[in-house]
């Protein structure tokens, strides 16, 4: 082997391993900035030595007991025993206490190291940026680069990012753990709406060109994934894997040949992954057969599994559609789904139907700038033959409109209209 | 990207359970959320090979006797780099003379534009092969 692919293959053990390792340091030394820099110096030792042995038959027992001795040595070394309190907490009880905790820093517990250092990394007090930077960082084992590369962001910005969100959390003294029964609903959406940050940040590439950025979608689809192997009890997060597994499948159908977006019912269903949607179904199931009453995600999820059992257009099932926007709208009442919803109804039992609901939603002051409101408009107005009005809906949305393309578009279907 | 991984085998499996460690190997695979699907093949015996020679398809069935390398089954899944599938599966608990084979899958993203065409070609088809297999599906 030559020298740069041995980096390669060391790096990926550490892609494979940090996480793990950083959440069971954590559990330890009570603070993810220590335990990451123990776990640093564990994977340079591992640079160094592996390089001249190979890797080891089990690199994450290797990586963890070089952490572990790290720990050890920072701890003798820490000055005073109210430094060592500080940091070991109410665990420091025994005359070697080093040895006896670092002894509990085995598999069973790593799982749920791993949910808590989740709950951590998504903590409130940290704003939405850190959480997903630290998320990426901690339990995707993405090093900075790749972090700033995925987010098109320079790379001391996001590592900034990264350490004021630790020092937050050091000074919050926020705990390793995950959290009690009252509070719990309220920081899972958190971790939730993280991932699937992470998620449409690759979906619809927020900043930047057009392109997908798939290496973001499939980083939250792993983490989804993982999230609901330690927490399957969770309808929302097999819901939430169920939505990114459905959205993803569609992801090579949503560009069109000249990179332009193609709307859904547009899409070429040849194109449609069925891996990923039968592995969406299944995430689905699962949330149904918890029993609880389908969440946010789970209710998305089931009207992203509408569309996927059609196998055309035509043949969606508008009227489920629209009942399940009538769940979703009562669980997460925004004007956003409630316009969705009007179309559902639109689509389902005609489009005079769809123009009252939304002609109900015209005073919502959030969606006085949003040009789908005028555009959804339009298009039932057209349907009804009401082209006059359709047309000056279309124009106004064309004002509104964010980029080109929909300007052309809407523009188009105005002219259209003027010609009816 | 994805990979397809491969298990070559110098003899057949025969309605063996996959061993603990196996499990206990795949189990680590969905842990980290990597493992789209894992299959393993039923003896050569219930298949058949089509040869094509002049534009002819010959049909053979099965066992292929004459192979000393049978594929036995496999393993799709989610990587970051192909190191990482290297790495995860050296650990695959295999004694017997096996090998795997790691190929990585084409994406639609690896085709860029003149080869859009190829690529919708490739969905095609891939969507033709899946409508003849799946018409048992709910």
């Amino acid at each position: 082997m030559t020298r740069p692919e041995q980096v390669r293959a060391i790096e990926a053990v550490w892609g494979i391993e940090s996480p793990r390792l950083v959440a069971a340091l954590t559990r330890v030394v009570r603070d993810v900035g220590l335990a990451e820099e123990f776990a640093q110096d564990a994977f340079v030792a591992a640079l160094s030595q592996w390089a001249s042995d190979g890797i080891p038959r089990n690199p994450g027992a290797w990586l963890m007991s070089v952490a572990k001795r790290r720990a050890i040595d920072y701890f003798r070394r820490a000055e005073t025993a109210e430094t060592k309190y500080r940091l070991l907490g109410h665990e420091l009880q025994t005359e070697e206490p080093e040895e006896s905790i670092f002894a509990a820093l085995d598999d069973d517990y790593i799982a749920d190291d791993l949910l808590r250092l989740m709950f951590v990394a998504c903590h409130p007090v940290l704003p939405v940026e850190a959480r997903v930077a630290l998320t990426l960082r901690l339990l995707g084992g993405l090093s900075t680069t790749e972090i700033a590369r995925a987010f098109l962001s320079s790379e001391p910005a996001i590592a900034q990012r990264i350490v004021r969100a630790k020092r937050s959390l050091a000074a919050a003294r926020v705990p390793f753990e995950v959290p009690d029964a009252a509070q719990r609903t309220q920081r899972l959406a958190s971790v939730l709406e993280v991932v699937y940050l992470i998620f449409n940040e690759g979906y619809s590439a927020s900043s930047g060109d057009d392109v997908l950025r798939p290496e973001l979608m499939q980083e939250a689809l792993r983490l989804g994934r993982v999230l609901a192997e330690l927490a399957p009890g969770e309808s929302e997060v097999h819901g939430l894997v169920a939505l990114m597994e459905l959205q993803s499948s569609r992801a090579r159908a949503r560009i069109g040949r000249s990179g332009e977006p193609v709307l859904l019912l547009d899409q070429d269903r040849a194109r449609w992954d069925q891996m990923l949607i039968r592995r969406g179904f299944a995430a689905l199931g699962r949330a149904e057969r918890l029993g609880q009453s389908l969440g946010p995600y789970a209710l998305q999820a089931a009207i992203a599994a509408c569309h996927a059992r059609a196998r055309t257009a035509k043949e969606t099932d508008w009227a489920r559609i629209a009942a399940l926007y009538d769940a979703l709208a009562q669980v997460h009442p925004t004007p956003v789904v409630r316009l969705n919803r009007a179309v559902a109804v639109g689509m389902a039992f005609g489009p005079g139907s769809g123009l009252e609901l939304v002609d109900a939603l015209l005073a919502e002051p959030s969606l006085k700038a949003y040009h789908l409101l005028p555009s959804v408009r339009g298009d039932l107005l057209e349907k009804l033959r009401r082209f006059g009005e359709a047309r000056a809906e279309f124009e106004r949305a064309a004002a509104m409109a964010h980029n080109a393309r929909d300007r052309e578009l809407l523009l188009a279907r105005a002219a259209r209209c003027a010609r009816a | 990207m994805r990979f397809l991984v491969m298990v070559k085998a110098t003899q057949e499996w025969d309605g063996e359970l996959p061993t603990a460690e196996m499990g206990a190997f795949n189990e680590t695979l969905v842990r980290d959320g990597i493992l789209l699907a894992a299959e393993g093949l039923q003896p050569s015996s219930k298949g058949a090979r089509i040869s094509f020679a002049n534009a002819r398809a010959a049909v053979t069935d099965g066992p292929f006797a004459e192979t000393k390398e049978l594929i036995a089954g496999f393993w799709i899944v989610q990587a970051r780099s192909k190191e990482e599938v290297v790495e995860r599966f050296s650990h695959c608990p295999f004694e017997r003379g096996e090998s795997l084979e790691i190929r990585q899958i084409f994406e639609a993203e690896d085709f860029s534009g003149s080869d859009e065409m190829v690529a919708n070609r490739l969905a095609r088809m891939r969507e033709h092969n899946r409508a003849e297999t799946s018409n048992s599906k709910p």
